[in-house]
């Protein structure tokens, strides 16, 4: 039960019941962010957030540094086999 | 005035002045008359329809000197809402019949017009909705000769519904068939994929979802003159409409015994429908469209078609998605974003949005 | 889309897909014996077939797909009395689009729809709560479902159905909890699973914690994962590292969406409106104790089952059915006897095969092209027997 997407908040619709603008890839649609609004993070600080938004809720902020990590991760990887095949392919 | 003679004010023009559609307006009579003349006639305005016969006559002979072969094809529209962005069901009802007789290889020339109106329907939609088909038969090139209207009782139809027949003529040398497919072809299309499919749902006001998208509604018959003046040995084409191209690909597949390989990456969709189709669940190679024909052609004809097709209006994001090989046969594939493949299926009822 | 593109990067499949075959010559395994991943959860069955993962891995690992599929294991019974409920005249039955098409023993709600009754698909159930202010004079009734991912959205709507004072909107609650059934997957003797690919989503919303057991009692890998195919090929590529260098641990290769202690506001909506049933019924695998969802005493004016009466009958799948068995893993979907044959899409005769993420479903549209192929070919072969 998991089609969750990346969307982006852009207005703040009704703050005493937790409502706000999504943005997903140029479509918009109204979406309940109680889960990622507390005492560090008040409402009106959620705005240009991305979250991950599941049936009209955000369910969690997306983490950019955690995104770059992963994708950082796979990249070095790509990086280090590169190097290897060129390594291998110079050896007589 | 009129007033003072009894025969002229019988035989007044019609002029329509109840604002919605009654049972008498299908009933034969005066209000009839008045519906077809002031909405009816007063929009569609051409020379075959103003004869106002109970059938609409053709000159043979001018119809063999384009052709060989009579192409005719009939459709029903039924579609809900009737207005949506980009287009309404007259738009619909013109421009499918139209496309339908277009990837024939066909030239399209007329148009019947059937409609099956709910009472209660108001007046005003209903010009709204001839104006559109005037204009889409003039953007077609096509005109709309004879037709019936009937109305029936709240209930037994959905605001209204729509038939059209269309006819036209098959060029002496123009051969397309779904069969004709053969491995080394190239597939090709005219532009993004899903926009109708994907505002239709969008015009759902219960999922609440704010989109600009509009439906591609448009006549297709110019561009496949184009094509077919660049390319007469065009093999394949259909317009993808319900089942969206998954499903012509699908059908040609099957007609030709090959097997179709598209590559998802090559398939151009539009940001807001991909976004629609994301947060939804909707798979966009099924949504349906009304302004894209798929066309399977050889190969070394495939730059003239695309230099013949963007220089179009309709075609101007026309690109290669796939090729025509022999196995497997009867099956679509699709060459993943992501590097691995898998096969495309007919749809079985109609895609749901899902939350899994 | 961002967030969403960079993780379907070819590219970076192939880096992934050249580091998982090195791995693999150390680790043993033979053709009877593969190396068995699961995916628990539907949502990365449905990514799996859909951007053909599978045939970029080695022949030695085999996915089998898990039981996470909410609307599968649905009984029979329980869309029965969500069909005998939205046949009530004064009520508005409100669903996800996915559950619209599940066979109960009569009809499905989409069925019952066509039938007459008021069947309204949303996105979300703040949607049906819209339509209870909207409709005062009717009853809404959300059929809620789903595990614990969507189970937050559920509690923090009955939340604002209670501070709107609404007494028109009740929920049909089926909503079922992940552990038990990873559990009882790893209890079932004829399982050999050498690591676990865990949802996600529902690690957004419980943390990591709740999978502790699997690598701590059981000894097993795990790893949350997100759902674009390069998530799913990375937590591969963990476990499969976990295996080679003898590990069992719990990863978090979602950290992008998973925090470790999941989300407190989520848990905490689902505290205030939940509670666990002692016992609830999977279709195709019996009762499992501790796995249902409730309602609890203080929000039983929002609760269908305590508003309305229904048949709740227990019924049993068709005989021929293997559901349970796809189900636990146990067999793959052409395995099953009337797969493709009496058992379609068109015609399903259980869940697996309605709902667009079970195994079935996915195997019969998508097609794993080796298998379905040669399963056509063999089909075709039999009805050209005179």
């Amino acid at each position: 039960m998991c089609l969750g997407i990346p969307g982006q908040i852009v207005e703040i619709v009704d703050p005493e019941k937790n409502l706000a603008k999504v943005a997903i890839s140029g479509i918009r649609r109204e979406v309940n962010i109680t889960c990622i609004v507390d005492q560090d993070h008040p409402i009106n600080s959620c705005l240009g957030e991305w979250v991950l938004v599941h049936v009209g809720f955000a369910m969690s902020r997306i983490e950019e540094e955690e995104a770059k990590k992963t994708l950082a991760l796979l990249q070095e990887l790509g990086e280090a086999q590169k190097e290897l095949d060129s390594m291998t392919s110079t050896i007589i | 005035m009129s007033s003072s003679n009894p025969k002229a004010t019988r035989r007044r023009s019609g002029i329509l002045t109840s604002e919605t559609i009654n049972m008498s307006h299908g009933g034969g009579g005066k209000a009839m008359r008045d519906l077809i003349e002031d909405v009816i006639l007063k929009s569609f305005d051409n020379q075959e329809l103003l004869m106002m016969e109970d059938q609409a006559r053709v000159d043979l002979s001018a119809l063999t000197k384009l052709g060989d072969r009579l192409a005719i094809t009939t459709d029903s529209y039924v579609v809900d809402p009737i207005f949506f962005a980009g287009g309404d069901i007259g738009k619909l009802a013109v421009c499918g019949t139209v496309n339908d007789l277009a990837v024939g290889g066909a030239i399209a020339l007329y148009l019947t017009c059937s409609f099956i109106i709910e009472e209660g329907l108001p007046v005003a939609d209903l010009r709204r909705i001839t104006a559109s088909m005037k204009l889409a038969a003039d953007a077609a090139g096509v005109k709309i000769i004879t037709g019936d209207t009937k109305v029936v009782d709240r209930g037994a139809a959905d605001k209204i519904f729509i038939n059209t027949t269309g006819i036209g003529i098959i060029p002496k040398h123009i051969n397309v068939g779904a069969q004709l497919a053969a491995p080394g072809d190239l597939v090709l299309i005219n532009g993004y994929i899903g926009d109708h499919g994907a505002a239709i749902v969008g015009a759902r006001g219960d999922l609440a979802i704010e989109n600009d998208i509009e439906s591609d509604c448009q006549p297709l018959n110019g561009i496949v003159e184009s094509l077919l003046a660049a390319c007469p040995q065009v093999h394949c084409m259909r317009d993808a409409t319900r089942g969206g191209i998954a499903t012509v690909l699908n059908e040609f597949a099957i007609s030709s015994g090959c097997c179709i390989k598209i590559d998802e990456a090559a398939i151009p969709i539009r940001t807001e429908v991909r976004g629609m189709c994301e947060i939804l669940g909707l798979d966009a190679l099924y949504l349906a469209n009304e302004g894209k024909v798929v066309i399977i052609l050889p190969r070394d004809q495939a730059s003239a078609a695309l230099a013949a097709m963007r220089n179009h209006p309709a075609g101007l994001h026309s690109t290669i998605i796939g090729e025509v090989f022999s196995t497997p046969a009867e099956t679509v594939i699709l060459k993943t974003v992501f590097g691995g493949e898998r096969i495309v299926d007919m749809l079985v009822g109609d895609q749901l949005p899902r939350i899994c | 889309m961002k967030y969403v593109d960079e993780f379907r990067d070819p590219a970076l499949a192939q880096t992934l897909v050249r580091e998982i075959n090195e791995l693999v010559e150390v680790i043993e395994f033979s053709k009877q014996r593969p190396i068995q991943l699961m995916e628990f959860c539907g949502g990365h069955t449905h990514t799996i077939f859909r951007y053909g993962i599978e045939q970029l891995l080695p022949k030695c690992i085999e996915l089998v797909h898990g039981p996470g599929c909410p609307v599968c294991v649905l009984p029979m019974g329980r869309v029965d009395d969500c069909v005998s409920l939205a046949q009530r005249p004064e009520v508005i039955l409100t669903t996800f689009g996915d559950a619209m098409r599940v066979p109960g023993s009569k009809m499905s709600l989409l069925q019952a729809k066509a039938d007459g009754a008021d069947v309204r698909m949303v996105y979300s159930p703040l949607d049906a709560l819209r339509l209870a202010h909207e409709n005062k004079n009717r009853e809404v009734i959300f059929f809620a479902l789903g595990f614990e991912t969507t189970m937050p959205s559920t509690a923090l709507t009955v939340l604002q159905a209670e501070a709107d004072g609404l007494d028109n909107f009740s929920l049909f609650c089926n909503h079922i909890t992940t552990v038990p059934i990873i559990e009882s997957i790893l209890n079932t003797s004829d399982m050999q699973l050498d690591g676990f690919v865990a949802p996600g989503h529902v690690s957004m919303v419980v943390g990591e914690k709740p999978f502790n057991f699997v690598a701590e009692k059981y000894r097993k890998p795990i790893v949350i994962t997100g759902f674009e195919p390069l998530d799913i090929l990375q937590s591969i590529w963990l476990l499969i590292k976990q295996i080679a260098e003898q590990r069992a641990e719990v990863e978090n290769q979602y950290a992008r969406v998973v925090a470790s202690r999941g989300n407190r506001q989520a848990l905490v909506a689902m505290e205030r409106v939940f509670e666990l049933r002692e016992f609830f019924e999977w279709r195709g695998l019996g009762s499992i104790d501790n796995s249902g969802i409730k309602i609890k005493d203080e929000y039983a004016r929002f609760d269908a089952e305590r508003k309305f009466a229904v048949p709740n009958v227990k019924i049993t799948d068709p005989k021929s059915c293997q559901c349970g068995d796809v189900l636990r893993g146990a067999i793959k979907p052409w395995q099953c006897k009337v797969f493709a044959g009496a058992c379609t899409p068109e015609t399903p005769m259980g869940a697996l095969m309605v709902s667009s993420e079970g195994a079935c479903a996915a195997y019969y549209n998508f097609g794993s092209l080796p298998e379905l192929l040669a399963l056509k070919l063999a089909r075709e072969k039999q009805e050209a027997l005179p």
